[in-house]
């Protein structure tokens, strides 16, 4: 055999934007992000200004913050191959004992937090163990625990609405207090900005250092500069916004809580053991048992991570109303679902991004907020959503079968003369099952059939 | 052959692929009742060609042209290339397992009158076509009840009930037996004097020497030359030299084994089927492996080879009826996949598509996969550690990748293969269980992965290579062990095997001990 040939790199222009957000991210979900950042330009100036003004944005995190929360848990559960539909009944359930628990058994809003968290645990186990170690595919489970936890909504609370105590509205509307001396802007949001910008610039330049010490390929220096610019300009700008909205309003504590989860899960599924065997049950079950992976206990604490970020959207979505009913969560799923697939998973399994779903949460929270600015009735709002993630997926399909990583990706793509060619790469999914596959007849009937990712 | 007329001619096909060059100028002619293999190495652009062939790939995605039977074709999808009369049968068999042999015959092809299908006739005509391609079983048996080679042969009868013209077979005996191997080539042979022209594809090249009329070498999408096998004769190393432009001096390394003492041992093994209760699918299997030693495990097609592989690797297969393992002198438990890998035993699957890879992984996530915590602080990865570890392989091995990010879906079999094998010597293990670890691949990646077994067994460490290809085993193994029907038969050292011995130890149940 020969050498492998050292493909000639091609470098500058845009080309290397195109490794600003890192090799590994697809082509896919930068083409998400412009989307994004369109949508918005497009309603700013069509509403003349309105949909970035601090009063809208609050409003926008607090009312999508549970929805982005549940993103979370469910392209971690979509990426292993499930999915759960029970996500907002279990939500409204755990609503409603917490709400019950503070205003008719005088439980302190920690304790009752903590009791919510406990019945996410519950929930979650229950719910793992029958996907993961019964075998019950996780579509019938969950539309079970759709069923089941709605009926435990309106059947513990009369179907009535249970009204929570002021103090405990604080997670769903309340703000981060103001301390220090007076700037005209919320010291503790300017707080936040700042940390938040020194942590985007130091995790360029440590992502640079990683990547010389592997010498694999870097993009060139104003890159990473123009990426921290920008970054930075972003920051200072919501900083500034937030802080600078009515007095005593800053940023939302939801949207803290949602930060914090985010930068938790995506350090779970990006840089921990327990993360990589995720994609790894998600793109090749069979590849990873055979790997030693313990594919029923990942499964399992898949579903279970699930229900216990359902509990804590629940939680959060009562304290924002001030109450607990039983229309409460009705749809979340879809809301979830929805946003994983526009930030690019892949319904086989294996593919997506907590990043990527949360774009793909604030397209769809963006397109909301914005028609509603403009006066669009919910009816057609519903239509234009649907819409968007049709297209959406659709556009992504289409450009994998022409082998194409996705519109925006077409134009970045680092094109390699390499002589190892894509040769009937993407026909060259198995469909077969092997003659002799690990035994394990349980798990097998709880995955999809097919394994060609879309 | 020369002066039949000719049924298909190709002309300076070229196949452009983003970045990359598949096929340049290729030409093809196939003469009427010809048997004409298409030889090359992976990547060198068979299966384009046949892809392009049979409108996989339709007009306009490619240049040149294609005359089929005197007229120039314009296929634009693999129906109107059927309809045509070129059937294409695929590597990967397209046979839907659920349905009877019936079914899938006159899939999309019913008879039927007023829309309504007429089952009595679906059924007379495919037993007349199971008796043509010499298949006995009951057309209504479902095919997922028939073993590879008999799905192959429904196929084939699929293709007779379209009236085929011009059968392509890709890699056609790659999973069969050699007896099943056999009863293929008979029948392309039968077909042939029908009248019915075959293209095939094959590593096999014992096949193809024995079955061609006519050879088209391919390499780096280009048509090297086509030799007339009638008129000009032909042998293995013309057509070796041919595929990769250079002799191969030697296709098996040559190795002075340094073999230790018995350091694995099986005893007793017995496993049933995991679905069949009744049925024992290894019985009472006992082995040794040696340190530094090569043990082969011969075997026909479903004796039980992968499922005794399977089972000992953390039971992965079947029901665990009885049986003992010892390393080192002491009995280990290998309950799960990762006990077995923690005890320093790896498993290289025989298909390393749906159960080596995870296809949509890169190249150095693949490699680290069944050990992750030697590159892991606590549960956190360190990706710097990953990557080093991964480049290192990829020089070692040399992966042909430019860099460890590569998707491995991008590789060909021999560097999946490659990137497979680095995964489990990722994990530092004792023995090493390759499971046709040259299936699918190409002459020159087959002599690297003998080079890397070869080194593996001269660091110390027992390697069980199990293969269909007895020459292989024959060129690589210190020792072979023979199975047949779940039980082992022989244990034969090297010295005193050949392929005959091995044949006949594969074939009975008669234990003959050979080993003082």
């Amino acid at each position: 055999m020969s050498e492998p040939t050292a493909a000639p790199k091609k470098s500058g222009g845009f080309r290397d934007l195109g490794k600003m957000f890192g090799s590994g991210s697809s082509g896919r979900q930068v083409g998400i992000l412009g989307a994004l950042v369109v949508i918005i330009i497009f309603f700013q100036v069509a509403t003349g200004g309105l949909t970035l003004d601090p009063t809208n944005l609050i409003n926008l995190v607090n009312q999508n913050a549970y929805v982005l929360i549940l993103a979370i848990g469910m392209v971690m559960v979509i990426v292993a191959g499930h999915i759960d539909l029970s996500v907002g009944s279990i939500a409204a359930f755990v609503g409603i004992i917490v709400a019950t628990s503070m205003a008719s058994w005088h439980f302190p809003w920690p304790l009752a937090i903590i009791l919510g968290l406990v019945m996410g645990f519950v929930i979650g186990a229950w719910q793992g163990w029958w996907v993961a170690y019964v075998g019950v595919p996780a579509f019938i489970v969950t539309l079970a625990g759709m069923l089941i936890f709605r009926g435990a909504n309106q059947f513990f609370g009369n179907s009535q609405s249970v009204t929570v105590p002021d103090a405990y509205t604080f997670i769903g509307g309340g703000f981060i207090p103001d301390f220090g001396p007076n700037t005209a802007y919320s010291n503790g949001t300017l707080l936040i900005g700042l940390v938040v910008a020194i942590v985007i610039v130091v995790q360029e330049w440590r992502a640079r250092r990683t990547q010389t010490e592997m010498g694999s390929e870097k993009a060139p220096l104003w890159v990473s500069v123009v990426k921290i610019v920008l970054l930075v300009a972003v920051v200072v700008y919501a900083t500034l916004l937030f802080a600078g909205g009515r007095v005593g309003t800053s940023f939302p504590v939801s949207g803290i809580i949602l930060g914090v989860l985010v930068l938790a899960y995506s350090f779970v599924t990006r840089r921990t053991t327990f993360g990589r065997h995720i994609y790894a049950v998600g793109g090749n079950w069979h590849a990873a048992e055979l790997s030693g992976v313990k594919i029923k206990r990942i499964n399992f604490l898949v579903m279970m991570n699930m229900s216990i970020l359902a509990s804590v959207a629940g939680m959060i979505g009562v304290a924002r109303a001030g109450a607990s009913g039983p229309g409460d969560g009705v749809g979340w799923e879809l809301d979830a679902i929805a946003a994983v697939f526009i930030g690019g998973a892949a319904v086989a399994g294996g593919i997506g991004t907590i990043v990527g779903s949360i774009v793909g949460g604030l397209v769809i929270a963006v397109l909301n907020n914005g028609l509603q600015l403009l006066g669009v009735g919910i009816d057609r709002v519903q239509i234009i959503k649907g819409l968007v993630l049709l297209i959406a997926v659709g556009i992504d399909v289409y450009s994998k079968k022409q082998g194409r990583p996705s519109l925006i990706g077409m134009m970045t793509r680092n094109r390699r003369a390499s002589t190892e060619a894509p040769i009937g790469s993407q026909t060259s999914q198995p469909l077969e099952r092997p003659a002799v596959a690990p035994t394990d007849s349980a798990e097998e009937s709880s995955r999809p059939k097919s394994t060609t990712p879309n | 052959m020369a002066d039949e007329p000719v049924i298909l001619e190709m002309r300076s096909i070229t196949k452009e692929f983003p970045g990359v060059k598949a096929l340049d100028r290729v030409s093809l002619t196939v003469r009427a009742g010809e048997i004409h293999s298409i030889c090359g190495e992976n990547g060198a652009g068979k299966s384009t060609l046949v892809k392009v062939l049979s409108g996989v790939y339709p007009y306009g995605t490619y240049q040149g042209e294609i005359i089929f039977q005197g007229h120039e074709s314009r296929f634009k999808d693999i129906r109107s290339s059927e309809i045509a009369g070129i059937v294409i049968i695929h590597q990967e068999l397209a046979l839907i397992p659920e349905l009877s042999i019936t079914e899938n015959i006159f899939l999309g092809n019913e008879p039927r009158s007023f829309g309504i299908i007429n089952w009595g006739e679906a059924k007379r005509r495919a037993i007349e076509l199971l008796a043509r391609v010499g298949l006995q079983d009951d057309p209504d048996t479902q095919v997922k009840n028939l073993g590879v080679g008999k799905q192959q042969l429904v196929e084939i009868a699929k293709a007779l009930n379209k009236s085929v013209k011009l059968l392509i077979l890709d890699e056609p005996t790659a999973a069969l037996n050699e007896a099943e191997s056999q009863h293929l080539l008979d029948l392309i042979r039968g077909l042939k004097g029908r009248g019915i022209a075959s293209i095939m594809i094959s590593h096999k090249l014992n096949e193809i020497e024995a079955i061609s009329d006519a050879i088209t070498i391919i390499r780096d999408g280009k048509s090297i030359e086509t030799i007339d096998v009638t008129t000009d004769g032909v042998n293995e190393d013309r057509i070796i030299r041919g595929m990769v432009g250079r002799v191969l001096e030697n296709r098996f390394p040559d190795r002075t084994p340094h073999i230790g003492e018995v350091f694995f041992e099986v005893r007793d093994w017995t496993v049933r089927h995991p679905l069949a209760a009744e049925r024992l699918v290894v019985k009472n299997s006992s082995f040794t492996v040696r340190r530094g030693e090569v043990v082969g495990f011969a075997g026909l097609m479903g004796a039980g080879r992968t499922e005794l592989a399977m089972s000992i690797f953390g039971r992965s297969y079947g029901t665990y009826v009885s049986g003992q393992v010892f390393k080192d002198g002491k009995e280990i438990q290998l309950r799960n996949v990762s006990e077995a890998i923690d005890n320093g035993i790896a498993y290289v699957s025989e298909d390393r598509k749906a159960l080596g890879l995870n296809l949509l992984d890169d190249i150095k996530r693949s490699i680290v996969s069944a050990k992750l915590s030697k590159i892991s602080r606590g549960d956190v990865v360190n990706d710097i550690e990953e990557h080093k570890a991964a480049e290192q392989y990829r020089k070692s091995l040399r992966i042909k990748a430019p860099t460890v990010d590569e998707g491995v879906n991008k590789l060909s079999g021999g560097n999946q293969q490659k990137v497979v094998l680095a995964k489990w010597m990722f994990t530092d293990p004792d023995l090493l269980i390759l499971d046709e670890p040259t299936r699918g691949i190409d002459v020159g990646a087959k002599t690297e992965i003998y080079g890397i077994i070869r080194d593996l067994a001269a660091q110390g460490k027992g390697v069980i290579m199990i293969s269909s290809e007895l020459p292989e085993l024959l060129g690589v193994s210190d020792r072979i062990y023979t199975i047949f029907e779940g039980a082992i038969t022989n244990d034969i050292p090297i010295d005193r095997a050949d392929p005959e011995t091995l044949m006949k130890s594969m074939t009975s149940a008669k234990k003959k001990v050979t080993q003082p």
